[in-house]
């Protein structure tokens, strides 16, 4: 028995108490901070405190990119079908349908950036991963095909594991697809800026994504052809700090800059201006 | 067939076992035992046609992989004459694992690119199991370009696991490497045929995959994972034969498959018992189908070829609106 207890006595709060729903709390998945989701949208999801760049939907990086009031999503009545009658893909799709959303794993858009007019390919990890199939190869053909008729610049941002096995080689062929399109973009000097972000590997970084007149990588995105985990299986050891990672794809000559998320659409803008012979935009001139 | 008979061949060895024992048996002796011999010969020869003619998905994966079958190089010795091999990606180290060079398909000169695997473990690590690094793949993208530079027709042969996953491989940018080769095979204004003789393994394949006309042999399989690739993410599994087997069906990776769905435009059939089975055969068959097929290409123009290129490839996918 305790000599001494201490006297249970009701705390008094100081003052009235700060009611904030549990749901609104978010935390930064690389240092933990936490703080309400307003302040985490105020810096498009990159973290105050360790810079980190948390990962965002394809809607959000329209809404960064292009100016407000000008975006048209393109090709949305696109769906995915399942030609092999590949085993549980109709269920993987509906699931996908639900949880991420009918435009399945991009977003096509047209609209302007900074007064210019563009057009906006923004693939959505949370569909499936990422993953190319025919819809996302098609929808980037034509989206491809409104740069060349218009002559707009296009911009693709990559996020993606690859290309969708359940649609077998009609997926394969869709490296090949966008790649055809590309060519012909090269072909009439219609400038193409390629942005990857985490992740960006396999099928999607062996095609489109490798292959912008510049090449862009926000901060930490892991980018690669093999995923580190089948490189790590393959060699039965461990992969070097920051292996694959953007700053290491720069220090390797695969990448043009890496580019924090709040700088990503003036970084964007600039490059179309040097490409499209457009003068620089205003406070740019002269510095 | 010996050792590296496959699973479904033991039928075969089996009766082979017994033609060679007859033999042996008939020289020690001195005896004529063809009488013998002959109807064992005929049963060989049906069961093999008929294992042959029935394989599953996951059968083909293992004849494409075969170390017996022919290689891109046993298809240069056989098919072509005047082969001159040329190496390097003039940046950074001649990849073994592709080998490409000048030579002759009836006496009209193409540039030959395939990549090449190995028979043994020695070869094997010499030629990294086919598994092209990304200087293989510019060394084929700077021959690609030499033949349109001379006007010469491009022929492939698709023989890779898929490209190689590993550090340099990823720091020197295999990415960018296969992508690059999408792009200006998408463009190259010489013809382009491209033939998968043994296994297609993914983009490692597709970066010498894009051409005009794409042909097949009748055992060979193109996927754009391997199966037990597929497995182990889908079903957490890529060991069990049962999965693998699954995975070999789902994703639709025969010939037969990929004609149907009108990913490749013909398929090259091979001798009963498989391309090993007669590498003559098989390489005369490969041949033909190149010849004739080269002679359409060449009647088009370059704009003309180039443009309908680009719209096989837009043309490709299956979706609904």
């Amino acid at each position: 028995m305790a000599w001494f207890r201490k006297e249970k006595k009701p705390r008094q709060p100081k003052g009235p108490r700060l009611e904030i729903p549990a749901d609104v709390w978010e935390k930064c998945e690389a240092c933990g901070h936490t703080d309400i989701r307003e302040n985490f949208n105020k810096t498009h999801n990159v973290c105050p405190v360790c810079d980190y760049h948390r990962r965002i939907r394809a809607i959000d990086y329209i809404n960064i990119l292009l100016d407000d009031g000008s975006i048209e999503e393109t090709e949305s009545d696109l769906k995915s079908v399942d030609p092999l009658g590949f085993p549980d893909y109709p269920g993987r799709l509906k699931k996908a349908l639900t949880n991420a959303g009918d435009s399945d794993a991009i977003i096509t858009a047209s609209g302007t950036m900074e007064k210019m007019p563009v057009n906006l390919g923004v693939m959505d990890f949370a569909f499936m991963g990422g993953s190319m199939g025919s819809v996302v190869g098609e929808k980037i053909a034509r989206l491809g095909q409104r740069s060349l008729e218009k002559k707009f610049p296009l911009i693709i941002i990559s996020a993606s594991g690859g290309a969708r096995m359940q649609e077998g080689v009609l997926s394969l062929m869709q490296m090949a697809k966008t790649s055809a399109v590309l060519s012909q973009l090269a072909e009439r000097r219609i400038p193409y800026v390629s942005i990857l972000t985490n992740p960006t590997t396999g099928g999607v970084s062996a095609s489109y994504a490798m292959l912008g007149d510049a090449i862009l990588a926000e901060p930490g995105a892991v980018i690669g052809f093999a995923g580190p985990r089948v490189i790590k299986q393959t060699l039965g050891q461990d992969l070097p700090e920051g292996f694959q990672t953007a700053e290491f794809l720069l220090d390797h000559g695969m990448v043009d800059s890496v580019v924090h998320r709040g700088q990503l659409k003036q970084t964007v803008g600039q490059l179309l201006r040097h490409m499209s012979g457009k003068p620089a935009a205003t406070g740019w001139a002269s510095s | 067939m010996g050792t590296s008979a496959l699973e479904f061949e033991k039928p075969l060895v089996e009766v082979e076992k017994q033609i060679e024992e007859l033999r042996s048996m008939a020289a020690e002796r001195e005896i004529n035992v063809d009488a013998e011999i002959a109807p064992l010969e005929t049963k060989l020869g049906e069961l093999r046609a008929s294992i042959y003619k029935n394989l599953t998905p996951i059968q083909r994966v293992q004849v494409a992989r075969s170390p017996r079958r022919p290689f891109t190089l046993d298809y240069i010795r056989l098919a072509f004459t005047d082969w001159i091999e040329l190496h390097g990606d003039r940046a950074y180290r001649d990849d073994p694992a592709i080998v490409g060079g000048w030579a002759r398909i009836d006496g009209e000169t193409i540039m030959v690119i395939g990549q090449q695997r190995g028979r043994d473990t020695k070869e094997n690590l010499h030629r990294n199991f086919g598994m092209p690094h990304p200087e293989g793949y510019r060394k084929a993208l700077r021959l690609m370009k030499l033949a349109e530079k001379f006007h010469v027709p491009v022929v492939t042969c698709i023989d890779t696991p898929g490209a190689w996953a590993g550090l340099g491989a990823e720091e020197r940018g295999q990415s960018e490497a296969i992508a690059r080769n999408l792009l200006e095979m998408s463009q190259l204004t010489v013809p382009i045929i491209a033939t998968v003789i043994g296994e297609g393994g993914s983009g490692g394949a597709l970066a010498l995959g894009v051409a005009d006309r794409v042909l097949m042999l009748q055992n060979a399989v193109y996927s754009v994972i391997t199966v037990e690739g597929c497995a182990a993410i889908l079903w957490k599994d890529g060991k069990s034969p049962e999965m693998r087997e699954k995975a070999a069906s789902a994703l639709k990776i025969t010939a037969q498959d990929l004609l149907e769905l009108r990913i490749i435009d013909e398929i090259i059939p091979e001798p009963p018992g498989g391309a090993h089975a007669n590498q003559e055969v098989t390489a005369a068959a490969v041949g033909e189908a190149l010849l004739r097929n080269l002679d359409e290409l060449r009647r088009l123009k370059p704009d003309k070829l180039v443009r309908r290129r680009r719209e096989k490839y837009l043309r490709m996918g299956q979706f609904e609106e």
